[in-house]
């Protein structure tokens, strides 16, 4: 049985110059929760562009490697399809349609489902049990919805398309620490409850990894580190550089401060 | 008084054909970003078809106009799959000249078709008899183009307002790349929008020709969209039709009330005469794009 999503050594190149992802690899495997981590610039935002085919749309190509969803190669196929083959990727800074209403937005979403009006009334619903406040506006236009707001609608658009795997691309950006343990309560609410597999991008690496099963650490358009979260935690390098924990009492010299200055190397 | 409501309503009705033609035009911009030159063409494209398939075959009218509408998507779709859709991705100036030549191989091609003298509907589709409105004297044939007019316009704001297509065709104009993102086809509603914006040109086509008769001056018709798609705002279809119907009376009073004293073809230029108005007033028209900014 192969994995749910594996992408293998991919390389993808923008305007036929700008290499972005060198030899990517990462694996998902089905009802996991599996967080990519890595400082801007590292590729993550690319990766979960290749897989739903979106590069296309700015000029981007994977240009070496595979992509296979469900042992099925997809990369080179149209977004479209790839939504239909249950693939779903919320994409960074709450991009909502601004001049539909939040009902027409949740109605978008669900464009791939082949489905009747009660139908799909029923799934409306279910977003909206996830999200009450969503039910409040259902009327308002999005582009008027608070941050918070927003970014439930965008997942809950997710959820409309029934995706067998979820790609959340920094879904806690902008937002409270209140409303960011929200946010992400109600996606293990979803990996848990509707069996959705995600696979969630973040810069907030500590919320990822409590409730990540998996990992990736990504530098430079490559993985450089991946194990399970829990091992993951007690790596003194992730914990240096992305849980900022350092050895608490111990006496630090001048050296050790340009060691932590210093960008780190990834060797493993 | 009775004059000038009399200039209102006749204006209307040439306003309402107007909205019609400019909420084709709008939905064309508003989803493709292309600027239409040739949608006068499509205008006098289906005013022939129809007209050669109701005098020239002799068919009845219901089905002459069912006819010209199939082939006015037929020809929308045709269009955008061979001409436009190769262009997508090239500058923006490219497509427009795009559209101009269309526009002018289109109205070359119904010359040699059909000639340029004015041709009518025979016999004529709705009675010209006059009906008293009050104090307003309107022939039967205007009031059925008023009201053919707005049912096609609340037949496509019903469609755009409650059928997936139609929010999934918003969607797109919202945003390209995060309909995408959702499955949403947007080649399927680039042609859609190609043929919604034939089909409501051929209508208008078909309404105009039947009062006025058609030749190829019908074409005209495209530029006095223009007049009103910027009053409304070039990516609001709303906004379209009420620049229509603006339009639509103004021209009418004015032309009317000013030919006195600068000896005729007021009308002509009125609109335009709004038109540079409000590009220096109000650039983005009553409705155009305001991005909605969060406080």
């Amino acid at each position: 049985m192969p994995p749910l999503l594996s992408v293998n050594n991919i390389e993808v190149i923008y305007d036929d110059v700008i290499l972005v992802l060198k030899g990517m690899s990462l694996t998902v495997e089905k009802g996991q929760i599996v967080a990519v981590l890595g400082a801007n610039g590292a590729g993550k935002t690319t990766t979960l562009k290749a897989i739903s085919g979106l590069l296309k749309t700015e000029e981007g190509e994977v240009t070496d490697g595979t992509i296979e969803f469900e042992g099925v190669k997809i990369n080179g196929m149209d977004a479209e399809k790839i939504v239909r083959m249950g693939i779903f990727q919320v994409m960074e800074g709450r991009r909502v349609f601004e001049d539909l209403t939040v009902r027409e937005n949740l109605i978008a979403a669900g464009h791939t489902q082949k489905c009747n009006r009660s139908e799909l009334d029923h799934r409306i619903d279910q977003v909206y049990s996830y999200f009450p406040r969503l039910k409040e506006r259902e009327t308002g236009l999005a582009g008027y919805l608070s941050g918070g707001e927003q970014q439930m609608l965008v997942i809950g658009r997710g959820m409309m398309a029934k995706p067998k795997l979820m790609m959340l691309d920094e879904p806690s950006l902008g937002l409270s620490p209140l409303l960011v343990s929200e946010i992400f309560e109600i996606i293990v609410k979803l990996n848990r409850d509707l069996g959705t597999t995600i696979l969630l991008v973040e810069q907030n690496a500590r919320m990822a990894l409590n409730i990540a099963d998996h990992g990736y650490i990504m530098e430079n358009g490559k993985i450089v580190l991946d194990d399970t979260t829990e091992k993951l935690k007690n790596n003194e390098d992730v914990k240096r550089f992305y849980l900022g924990i350092t050895d608490m009492g111990t006496k630090r010299s001048y050296r050790d401060v340009k060691h932590y200055k210093r960008r780190k190397r990834w060797l493993t | 008084m009775q004059e000038f409501l009399q200039l209102v309503v006749t204006g209307l009705v040439i306003g309402s054909v107007y909205a019609l033609v400019a909420m084709g035009f709008a939905l064309i911009y508003k989803s493709t970003s292309i600027i239409n030159f040739a949608q006068g063409e499509f205008v006098l494209v289906g005013a022939y078809v129809c007209l050669w398939f109701y005098s020239g075959l002799g068919l009845p009218i219901v089905l002459a106009f069912l006819m010209t509408m199939v082939f006015s998507v037929f020809m929308g779709v045709v269009l955008e799959r061979l001409i436009l859709r190769p262009m997508i991705g090239e500058p923006i100036i490219a497509v427009i000249m795009i559209t101009i030549a269309l526009a002018t191989v289109l109205k070359s091609a119904i010359t040699i078709v059909w000639g340029t003298q004015i041709m009518v509907f025979d016999p004529p589709i709705f009675s010209q008899e006059a009906i008293h409105l009050g104090s307003v004297r309107v022939s039967e044939v205007y009031l059925w183009t008023l009201g053919f007019a707005f049912l096609f316009l609340g037949i496509f704001a019903a469609f755009f307002k409650f059928t997936r297509v139609g929010i999934s065709m918003r969607a797109v104009a919202d945003n390209q790349q995060v309909a995408q993102s959702m499955g949403i086809s947007v080649k399927k509603v680039f042609a859609i929008s190609w043929s919604i914006g034939a089909l409501v040109s051929a209508v208008g086509g078909i309404l105009v020709g039947n009062i006025n008769g058609i030749n190829s001056a019908l074409a005209g018709f495209g530029l006095k969209v223009f007049p009103a798609v910027i009053l409304g705002g070039l990516e609001s279809i709303g906004g379209a039709i009420i620049g229509g119907l603006t339009i639509g009376v103004l021209e009418n009073i004015m032309g009317s009330y000013l030919d006195v004293y600068l000896g005729g073809g007021v009308k002509e230029i009125a609109p335009f005469i709004v038109l540079i108005i409000i590009l220096m007033v109000k650039p983005y028209g009553l409705f155009g794009i305001h991005e909605i900014e969060r406080v």
